[in-house]
């Protein structure tokens, strides 16, 4: 009986929070309800006993893809009201596509039933005993590796995907260069010099740097302080 | 076998899918909606997969719509990155204006 009342509750919330979404004008409020489907759709796996199923859609959806809806809408500065314009009249094909359907759905659902040898049609029964979690886990691993395999194949492919189509290189940014960092040479960078003892750098000529590095004024006067008294310590030596 | 019928699971869902598809006719223009969209009609999908498999008491259901989940959520990733490029590249999300291809 309440199990009953929790799903009518849950199933009208998930139904209405989704007319929401497709109705909303602000896409940040489409996003806000599409989490709060999401958070029923959860509810009602729960009651069917699916538990794995709704808590990984708890994390996964609202944790990872609602966020990753909310950062693209609130990143992207679009005018949305301008997209809303022409839902008067995509409204009448809408309903009318939306109640074929629904009318196609109702007919099936009103002359459908389950096979009487359903029962033996089952590819694995769910065990007793066990909880939902290590029941999934049993199979998934066993009889659904290879299919478990290709998921994670195409969460990379995604994930790369992703990051090649959104990665751009900007002229400013300071990438590594791992060619040249290879390629430098100690001849490139250092430079051997003979020092008269006890004469330090500043009388023959200073302490040569490479040009590209050539540091501020100011910081420079610094560098050549230091230098000179490196030279002294190392003529004491 | 579950406490609530099957019959009611399957019209929740099959309202689902209906709004679903409503939502991308109403919102033809907002690419990002239509994607919205699309995720209630797979969580509509997702919603079957358990119904039966609660009342089959068979786990196949809920191990596919773990694998609907993991491809709803890899496309709703790489949808969302096309719609990034494409607003930094035209600066517009509008579906009409996508016609470089001539599709």
């Amino acid at each position: 009986m309440i199990t009953a009342i929790l799903f009518y509750l849950f199933a009208a919330i998930l139904l209405g929070s989704a007319t929401m979404v497709v109705s909303s004008r602000n896409p940040v409020h489409s996003v806000l309800f599409l989490i709060l489907a999401f958070f029923n759709a959860a509810a009602l796996f729960l009651i069917a006993g699916a538990e794995f199923l709704a808590m990984i859609l708890v994390i996964v959806y609202v944790g990872a893809v609602a966020v990753l809806f909310l950062f693209v809408v609130m990143m992207l500065d679009v005018d949305f009201e301008d997209l809303r314009k022409g839902v008067q009249r995509y409204w009448i094909a809408g309903a009318t596509v939306g109640a074929v359907l629904f009318i196609e759905l109702a007919a099936v659902l009103g002359g459908w039933k389950l096979a009487p040898s359903a029962e033996q049609l089952r590819t694995s029964p769910v065990p007793s005993g066990v909880s939902n979690t290590q029941a999934l886990g049993r199979i998934l691993y066993t009889d659904y590796v290879f299919l478990f395999q290709t998921a994670g194949l195409i969460l990379m492919v995604a994930m790369i995907g992703a990051i090649v189509l959104t990665l751009r290189d900007r002229k400013t940014s300071r990438h590594q260069n791992i060619r040249t960092q290879t390629e430098r040479a100690v001849s490139e960078t250092l430079q051997m010099m003979s020092l008269s003892l006890g004469a330090g750098t500043t009388a023959s000529g200073g302490y040569l740097r490479p040009k590209e590095t050539e540091p501020e004024p100011a910081d420079a006067h610094a560098g050549h302080g230091h230098d000179d008294h490196g030279g002294h310590g190392h003529g004491h030596h | 076998m579950m406490a609530i019928g099957l019959g009611h699971y399957l019209v929740v869902s099959a309202i689902l899918l209906v709004l679903g598809i409503f939502g991308i006719f109403l919102n033809r223009k907002n690419v990002i909606v239509i994607l919205m969209s699309i995720e209630l009609i797979l969580l509509a999908v997702n919603l079957n997969f358990v119904a039966f498999s609660a009342a089959l008491n068979d786990l196949a259901g809920q191990i596919m719509a773990m694998f609907v989940l993991t491809v709803a959520a890899a496309e709703a990733a790489i949808g969302l990155a096309i719609v990034v490029i494409y607003f930094r590249n035209r600066g517009s999300i509008q579906v009409e204006d996508v016609n470089l291809m001539k599709g």
